[in-house]
């Protein structure tokens, strides 16, 4: 038994607003892998709960009128996985999405939720930096889209208005067109454990594949909540494919990053796997593009 | 709370099944005590050890961290449906046994239902992939060895592929 005050069970969109604004006390429980968790170890004891669990019309991925990606909130991490829309056009955050947890937390968990927890380790949410996504919520007034990165106030908090739930993540088409990205999260076990740091890096280059039009980096971990590195992007930006233009670009990333100690790695580890997970990972982004060395 | 108790109508080991269910229960708990299903077992109750795993619409879930009335509508399979009329164990039960891959048998349940979803998917996996799909239980007595080998043979002979005993 879990120690709930109260469940309110919504079936739809149009439900789960109407209950969030009846119940501004109540906490959304989606796939519950944070939110159960948490009231087991007694920080959410004694909560109202709104699930959305059973609201299918959550569930599922497809390429939007404006073209955009777009991914329901409810969707699990197997199914992004899986999907043949995010393989062709961002196979990176499949990638990413399959390194959470193990095959039964990846089942349960949904991308809306590993975004409005707010958590920096959180797998996806360096991806979703890097690929600019942007943040769909709807609530009584209607729908609200926001960038992903205001969307993070500070650890543990986002953007979320009272009576308001996510319904979806979008990824822009000039974000997904031609690009090409890799994630690498470096964590202490392979399976089950949480990023020390995650680092997400992808790339779009020429048409004759020598130069770098566009690199975008984000890391989780590196920071209070995920961030980009603009420092280390300016730098590749225009630069030709190169061992030098790598090198130099995770170097920058100093410039951009502050990750803390804390018991699972001190800031000088975590800055020196940043830097070396940022050239990696340029690396095999321009690999996927096309590009060689 | 004012309707504490709620309906829950679903498929049960093939057997289309209602219960009125504490909204606070996990799956575990209605799974256990409602349908005295004890292969579902309580080992962390946080997701971690996958003692509870069963399956929901083909797919693994710790069922300790599933809320009892998200089954509406699911078809749920646990180990006691692997059983023959008479008792008799399914073929990837029987390759635990063999194998030696259950000791103290506390995880054995979830990882034979995360067995079956490997096996019923109906691909050859190489041993990364294996141990990738087995890494949401933990075992604290086999060293899984055991465990990898069970899971492998029996894929190797359900996709006709000719099994050595030293695969
Ligand atoms: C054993 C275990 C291992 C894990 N390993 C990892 C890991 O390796 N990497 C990782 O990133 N995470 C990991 N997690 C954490 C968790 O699985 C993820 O964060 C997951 O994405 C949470 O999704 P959920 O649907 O279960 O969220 P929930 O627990 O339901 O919700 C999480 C938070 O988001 C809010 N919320 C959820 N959906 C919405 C919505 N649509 N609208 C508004 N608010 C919403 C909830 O109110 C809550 O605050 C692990 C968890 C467990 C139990
Ligand atoms: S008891 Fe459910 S995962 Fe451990
Ligand atoms: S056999 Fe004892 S925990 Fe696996």
């Amino acid at each position: 038994m879990y120690d709930m005050k109260e469940l309110y069970e919504a079936f739809s969109v149009e439900e789960a607003v109407k209950l969030r604004v009846e119940h501004p006390e109540a906490q959304v429980i989606a796939g519950g892998s944070d939110v159960l968790v948490q009231m087991r170890e007694g920080k959410r004891a004694g909560k109202e709960l709104i699930s959305i669990y059973l609201v299918d019309e959550l569930r599922g991925i497809r390429i939007d009128e404006e073209e955009n990606i777009r991914i329901g909130s409810l969707t699990s991490f197997s199914h992004i996985t899986k999907d043949p829309i995010i393989q062709k056009y961002i196979n990176v955050l499949g990638e990413a999405v399959d390194q959470v947890g193990g095959p039964q937390i990846r089942n349960i968990g949904t991308i809306g939720g590993n975004t409005c927890n707010g958590v920096t380790s959180a797998d996806s949410s360096s991806t979703l930096h890097a690929w600019e996504a942007v943040v769909e919520l709807t609530g009584p007034e209607g729908v609200r889209r926001l960038p992903i990165k205001d969307f993070y106030i500070k650890a543990g908090t986002v953007d979320i208005r009272e009576g308001e739930i996510q319904t979806a993540i979008l990824i822009p088409k000039a974000s997904y067109e031609n690009t090409y990205g890799y994630y690498w999260k470096y964590a202490m076990r392979n399976a089950m454990d949480i990023a020390t740091t995650g680092c997400s890096v992808n790339v779009r280059l020429s048409p004759d594949k020598k130069t770098i039009e566009r690199a975008r980096i984000a890391y989780g971990v590196a920071a209070p909540v995920p961030v980009r590195a603009p420092h280390a992007e300016a730098v590749a930006n225009g630069a030709p494919v190169s061992e030098e233009t790598v090198g130099k670009f995770a170097l920058a990333v100093l410039e951009d990053i502050n990750p803390r100690d804390s018991w699972r790695a001190g800031k000088a580890f975590r800055q020196h796997i940043s830097v070396e997970m940022a050239r990696r990972c340029l690396r095999a982004s321009i690999l996927r593009a096309g590009g060689a060395f | 709370m004012k309707d504490q108790y709620r309906l829950v109508e679903f498929n049960l080991n093939g057997k289309d099944v209602s219960c009125m269910v504490d909204c606070r229960a996990s799956l575990t708990d209605m799974l256990r005590n409602d349908y005295r299903l004890t292969s579902v077992k309580k080992g962390c109750e946080v997701g971690e050890c996958g003692a509870c795993n069963v399956l929901i619409d083909g797919e693994c879930f710790n069922s300790c961290i599933y809320l009892a009335v998200w089954a509406r509508g699911k078809k749920i399979r646990t180990l006691e449906s692997l059983l023959g009329p008479n008792g008799e164990l399914s073929d990837i039960q029987q390759a635990f046994v063999d194998e030696t891959a259950v000791q103290c048998g506390f995880c054995t349940p979830g990882f034979v239902m995360t067995a079956v979803e490997i096996l019923e998917s109906g691909k050859v996996y190489t041993d990364d992939e294996l141990r990738k799909l087995l890494s949401g239980h933990l075992c604290r007595c086999t060293g899984y060895e055991n465990i990898l080998r069970a899971v492998k043979k029996t894929m190797y002979k359900r996709n006709g592929l000719e099994w050595k005993e030293d695969n």
